[in-house]
């Protein structure tokens, strides 16, 4: 590429660049730091934890640390339980986000802009203020301890997401709607026959951050859900620091296993990921 | 419009004359009915009810009792904890929000030269942002450990003996800023992209008229990465605001309440406590804080926020 610019000075000399290598190396160790405490805990015996100033390359490596913590409480009961949560909130979001996004952005009708602002001023709302009702009526309905209230609201599309899949059709031509239209096709059949498959980069971002929500979310799991055997790995994760909190070793170990698919999608979809996160705070 | 939504959001404007189209009228709103169902039912009537209900005392149990204002006469005058946590999460806020856009505009700036490895730091540096929640809450809870933790061992090191961090009143909340910190890659792509899309030739014409680089800075890139600037200010707000999960996790408030962060007590106020009553008028003060500072910071932009016209945009 041409032409990048360091705040608008292109860096010809050689000290100037080392500086620049300098800073963003030292705040890459600063980033991956954590990372490597975790794994060199998470290896370490309990009795070599506990020692000042600490060793940061384990002897011996206790492997062992992974399964004794995956077993100690059933993670893998846990694993399902947010797989199912994580899959039906996402195909509520994705699907109905979609077909919302599009009425906003390709048809015409009275009081569009006007609903439109409504999408916008709910994005910026903070949930806790819906959070109470919000408790109450699931309870009234005797959805409590089911796994209802954290999918359900997902299938009314989530304005975020509406706004992000809208902004991203209104970059597609129109021309090849028209052109579509004049060979009869619907309006509808215009939708999921030619903006939806030119709309993948966005509905795979859209896909990859009510994942990363879903599978990172605590709050509503934590208020909703009562009996132990229907909790998602996050509360796990909290159940196994009530019980085991000074073993550091497993709860570094389990945290990191948490952590694992999250960090694996990332550097699959890394390009979808950081696009999407540009169009919706740049756009 | 133009100040409080970043031109290019809303479509061009539907001319008088024009004569909508009645199926395409009635498919639109189903297309959005299930939209508009959702915000009527998950948010539209329950800020109605906490409103009507904080207004109220009701423990769920017992029928809901009308108290008039006492909830709210109790919050601002009599449970000194409410004004305590709003306190101390304004100003974690306060300084969480602004340390994040500097530390991410200047890495984004570091990135956008012509360096080699962009894509590599980009990955490091975004990588946090993609983690959240307990795990993450976990994680740092061990790097603070005072006698065995990363941070005071890295002190140690350079001879300092570091303080008790979470176990310390004073350094709670600065410990909660740099775990914030961590995550400051989620705001750099953000800037970084914006930085790409200025046109070089500013620079150029600027560097031609002998503008120095804390000039071009200062009259080209900060007016142009403005609009970005501030959008992430807003939602700086409302999500700092909402701190619950590390708070939960790390401190549950402590030590002596000095982490007590506003959602924390209205979670325990909520669903501990069961004062539901209460917990809602609670909800709406914060509600009512974030609206008020996303208000002022409306207000402001317009001596600091530049739109770039309708030449851009789609």
């Amino acid at each position: 590429m041409t032409g990048r610019f360091f705040i608008g000075l292109n860096l010809r000399n050689t000290i100037g660049k080392l500086v620049v290598y300098a800073l963003l190396g030292a705040g890459s160790i600063v980033i991956l730091m954590p990372f490597a405490w975790m794994i060199s805990t998470s290896l370490k015996d309990l009795s070599h934890i506990f020692r000042f100033p600490p060793e940061f390359i384990p002897d011996p490596v206790i492997w062992d640390n992974y399964p004794n913590a995956l077993t100690k409480l059933p993670f893998d009961l846990y694993l399902a339980n947010t797989l199912i949560i994580v899959a039906a909130t996402l195909i509520g979001e994705l699907g109905v986000s979609a077909v919302v996004a599009f009425a906003f952005a390709r048809l015409r009708w009275r009081g569009r802009d006007a609903l439109f602002i409504v999408v916008l001023a709910t994005m910026m709302l903070p949930r806790q203020v819906t959070l109470i009702p919000d408790f109450l009526i699931f309870r009234f309905f005797g959805m409590y301890d089911t796994y209802w209230p954290l999918v359900v609201p997902s299938w009314f599309g989530n304005p975020f997401y509406i706004f992000l899949i809208r902004q991203y059709f209104m970059t597609i031509s129109r021309e090849l709607d028209e052109a579509a239209l004049l060979d009869g096709c619907s309006k509808f059949g215009v939708f999921w026959r030619i903006t939806l498959p030119l709309s993948v980069p966005v509905l795979a971002a859209v896909a990859i951050f009510s994942f990363q929500y879903h599978w990172n979310d605590f709050f509503r799991p934590l208020i909703f859900l009562s009996d132990t055997d229907k909790a998602t790995l996050a509360l796990g994760l909290r159940f196994f620091q009530g019980t085991y909190g000074t073993e550091w070793n497993s709860l570094m170990a389990a945290s990191l296993v948490v952590m694992l698919p999250l960090i694996i999608v990332f550097f699959f979809a890394q390009r979808i990921f950081i696009q999407g996160v540009v169009f919706t705070g740049y756009k | 419009m133009n100040i409080s939504v970043p031109s290019g959001i809303l479509s061009r404007r539907i001319g008088r004359g024009f004569k909508y189209n009645s199926a395409e009228t009635r498919l639109a709103w189903v297309m959005v009915s299930p939209w508009l169902v959702g915000f009527l039912i998950f948010t539209a009537f329950p800020m109605i009810a906490s409103l009507v209900l904080s207004f109220t005392e009701w423990d769920i149990l017992t029928p809901p009792e009308f108290v008039g204002l006492e909830n709210y006469h109790k919050m601002f005058f009599v449970d000194k904890y409410a004004m305590h946590s709003l306190k101390i999460t304004v100003v974690f806020s306060a300084v969480s929000i602004p340390l994040n856009i500097v530390f991410g505009l200047g890495i984004a700036m570091l990135l956008n030269t012509n360096i080699r490895g962009l894509s590599t730091f980009r990955t490091i540096y975004y990588l946090p942002a993609i983690l959240s929640g307990v795990a993450v809450a976990l994680m740092w809870r061990w790097i603070f450990s005072t006698d065995f933790g990363l941070i005071n061992a890295a002190l140690n090191v350079v001879g300092i003996q570091g303080p008790a961090w979470l176990a310390d009143r004073t350094w709670v909340i600065p410990s909660f800023v740099v775990m914030r910190l961590w995550s400051v890659g989620g705001g750099m792509v953000i800037y970084l992209a914006g930085l790409q899309s200025i046109p070089t030739d500013l620079y150029e014409a600027a560097e031609i008229d002998g503008a120095n680089w804390w000039k071009r800075i200062r009259h080209i890139t900060l007016p142009m990465l403005s609009p970005t600037i501030f959008f992430q200010l807003i939602i700086g707000v409302i999500f700092s605001m909402q701190i619950f999960t590390e708070a939960f996790i790390m401190t549950n408030g402590g030590p002596a309440n000095a982490s007590l962060f506003f959602i924390l007590y209205l979670y325990r106020k909520a669903f501990q406590d069961f004062q539901m009553g209460y917990a809602s008028a609670l909800a709406w003060l914060l509600f009512v804080v974030i609206l008020a500072f996303t208000l002022i910071l409306f207000r402001t932009a317009k001596y600091w926020v530049y739109y770039e016209g309708e030449t851009e945009g789609t």
